[in-house]
């Protein structure tokens, strides 16, 4: 018998630990899978009640994400037929489309705004982890609880100082106005978990490529940034999680040019009515990013890449 | 192949000195030992060598050139740290590549030479593996492999058996010295265990407290200890000290311990005060009827030698004897020592005091 046999879980721990996790996974993915099946109800079936579990899927709601439409006379109806099955589907409430809606440029705001705020912050957050972890910097400890200390008020604090500051530079509804304010607020978290990460890679390794005749750049891109990938990975997905979903500051910074898709799909409702089926249909693809962005990178974390090849 | 000289090296980590004022040289070809006990200063030496620290004052010549402040990489000198350091993320192959890929070797030649040294190294079989999963041994061997495959002027090594099992220790310290004499390159080798450094060491530097306290020969530090530290942390059991006071002149071949006058070799220099009187146990002999005696207080079989536990007038005293010599615990028996080996030190210093034995090998 090996020592660990002791807490080593019987068969039934296991099952009662593994039904408690589905349990609670099942759990969490209600909302998530509501929302995702309302997406595809026609508005009636969305608002019925008691809820319909069983109903005749559409693609209404995602037709009505991406296009804007206007009401049509029957004249008009009758002698233009739909060209393609979304037309068909809006004809039945006697609409045209008559052009794609904002909903695809706001997500392509998102997705640069997001991407790049979660690229700038790790790309300088590792820059400032790594200075911090390996040199001699004086106040090294001050410069850093600096650098948390602007985590510690809620950032939609100084919204007012930043709007205006913002109005004076010109970066209002800009994407790299908005880039730059993600970042800011990111990168404390940024410097302080890649801190972490990068004070538990050896020294040793950036030595040896010192003494295998690369300079401290070299050793720092080709040794410690594979070995760092485990880090940069789960720092990425926090950036990207938080100026993914910020709300505030895009609704008041934000407004023609460079508004993000969350301080836009509450507006969905204004057309002609409540579109559930339609702002459901949004935050499904809304959730799509990051989820995919997490999956991939989701076997860097859980890899820890410098196993076993430093004896401690 | 180099020849290594260092001068007053110094190194200060703050209000810290790791190392004072140091000098010895390292002949081509040496296999040198830095040896020590923990934290007197033997890693950083080795590292202010490579390039890894800078000394805060002094010299370091490689074949005649100062390279004290050089980068690592304008030094040609290679370094097997103690965990070793494998690139976590390459293969073996590549591990032994990437200094190779450094020099912007062309591929072919670095496969090449990559197969040769693994062919040495017996490791030809594991080179698409990762690093991760490799034996303590293995490791070890891609360590030397990545040291060895740019043919550098010199090899650091930090306490590269450290990390080893102890049966496996051996095996690898025979490979190891192996390996050099094959190749010739000279070797700095770093260690805390005395008998590592004794076996394998063409010379040995003996460290203590940042401050280097001998160098020469396995046998003539054995022999010959220039410091009471250096008699103690050398030879197991280590040297007997025998405590007396008084004052001794230059050119007495006896001193007087406790009204018994014992040989020594001739000595090139007075003292007084509180003196110690050194030998080492396989020197210390048993008699029945001599006239300094010594109470048994206990016996250790080692086989074919046992050791005796004595108490003295001057002190407890361990003797190295033949096992077929009866030895009693509770008897008390006479002791004689070999008047040629002995050392003096004077204890306030803990120098040892120059006489015939040794006037040779002490410096200062
Ligand atoms: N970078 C450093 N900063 C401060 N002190 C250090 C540093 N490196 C080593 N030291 C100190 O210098 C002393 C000698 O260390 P080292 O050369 O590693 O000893 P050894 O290898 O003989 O065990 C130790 O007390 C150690 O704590
Ligand atoms: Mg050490």
């Amino acid at each position: 018998m090996s020592a660990h046999a002791i807490n080593a879980p019987s068969a039934r721990q296991k099952w009662v630990a593994g039904s408690l996790v589905i349990l609670y996974a099942l759990v969490t993915m209600i909302p998530l899978a509501w929302i995702m099946i309302t997406g595809f109800k026609s508005p009636a079936d969305a608002i019925s009640y008691p809820p319909k579990v069983v109903f005749e899927p559409t693609l209404e709601g995602y037709v009505n994400l991406f296009t804007t439409r206007t009401r049509q006379t029957q004249e008009f109806l009758e002698n233009n037929p739909p060209q393609n099955w979304a037309d068909e589907i809006v004809r039945q409430y006697d609409m045209v489309i008559v052009g794609p809606s904002k909903f695809g440029e706001r997500f392509l705001n998102s997705v640069i705004i997001g991407f790049g705020s979660t690229f700038l912050s790790v790309f300088l957050g590792t820059l400032a982890a790594y200075a911090f972890s390996r040199f001699k910097i004086p106040l090294a400890d001050d410069l850093l609880f600096f650098i948390l200390s602007t985590r510690m008020m809620p950032p939609i604090a100084v919204a007012i100082p930043i709007f205006l500051m913002y109005r004076n530079l010109g970066l209002s509804d800009t994407h790299l106005g908005m880039i730059l304010l993600y970042t800011a607020v990111n990168i404390s978290l940024a410097v302080w978990l890649l801190k972490g990460f990068i004070d538990e890679i050896p020294r040793e390794y950036e030595e040896a490529a010192l003494i295998d005749g690369y300079t401290r750049f070299q050793a720092f891109y080709k040794v410690v940034l594979p070995q760092a990938a485990t880090g940069i990975a789960s720092t990425a997905i926090f950036c990207l999680i938080f100026a993914w979903n910020e709300y505030a500051f895009a609704v008041l910074l934000t407004s023609a040019t460079a508004q993000t898709a969350p301080p836009f799909i509450p507006t969905i409702i204004g057309i002609g009515g409540l579109d559930w089926p339609a702002i459901a249909a949004a935050a499904t693809i809304f959730l799509l990013p990051v989820m995919i962005f997490t999956i991939l990178l989701r076997k860097h974390l859980l890899r820890g890449i410098t196993f076993g090849a430093v004896r401690k | 192949m180099a020849e290594i000289v260092i001068k007053n090296v110094r190194k200060e980590f703050g209000d810290f000195t790791a190392v004072k004022e140091s000098s010895f040289t390292i002949e081509d070809g040496e296999f040198f030992m830095l040896l020590g006990p923990s934290g007197c200063g033997k890693t950083t030496t080795l590292r202010m060598i490579a390039g890894l620290e800078l000394p805060t004052s002094g010299e370091i010549y490689l074949d005649g050139e100062e390279i004290a402040q050089r980068a690592p990489s304008e030094r040609d000198i290679a370094f097997v740290f103690q965990m070793f350091a494998l690139y976590p993320h390459m293969n073996v192959y590549n591990n032994l590549a990437y200094p190779l890929k450094s020099q912007g070797m062309p591929r072919a030649q670095i496969r090449a030479k990559i197969d040769e040294v693994a062919g040495i190294l017996g490791i030809t079989d594991i080179l698409k593996k990762p690093v991760g999963g490799l034996s303590g041994g293995d490791r070890q061997r891609v360590a030397l492999g990545r040291a060895i495959v740019r043919e550098p002027k010199a090899f650091m090594m930090d306490e590269p058996l450290g990390a080893l099992d102890a049966e496996f220790r051996e095996h690898m310290a025979e490979e190891l010295r192996a390996l050099h004499d094959r190749m010739g390159a000279t070797t700095v080798y770093v260690t805390h265990d005395q008998l590592e450094a004794m076996q394998m060491g063409d010379k040995i530097v003996v460290m203590n407290n940042a401050v280097v306290e001998q160098f020469g020969t396995p046998q003539e530090i054995y022999d010959k200890p220039a410091t009471m530290f250096v008699a103690d942390f050398i030879g197991s059991p280590s040297m007997n000290f025998l405590d007396f006071s008084g004052t001794i002149a230059n050119g007495d071949t006896a001193v007087d311990l406790n009204g018994h006058p014992m040989g020594m070799p001739e000595l090139r220099e007075g003292a007084s005060g509180d003196l110690a009187f050194g030998v080492r146990p396989e020197h210390v002999h048993l008699t029945d009827d001599g006239t300094y005696r010594g109470e048994v207080l206990a016996t250790e079989y080692l086989g074919t030698t046992q050791i005796v536990t004595l108490q003295t007038p001057n002190g407890e005293v361990k003797a190295r004897i033949a096992s077929d010599q009866t030895a009693k615990t509770g008897e008390t028996v006479g002791l004689s020592f070999n008047p040629g080996t002995i050392t003096l030190f004077d204890k306030s210093s803990g120098r040892a005091l120059k006489s015939a034995l040794n006037e040779g090998v002490l410096h200062g």
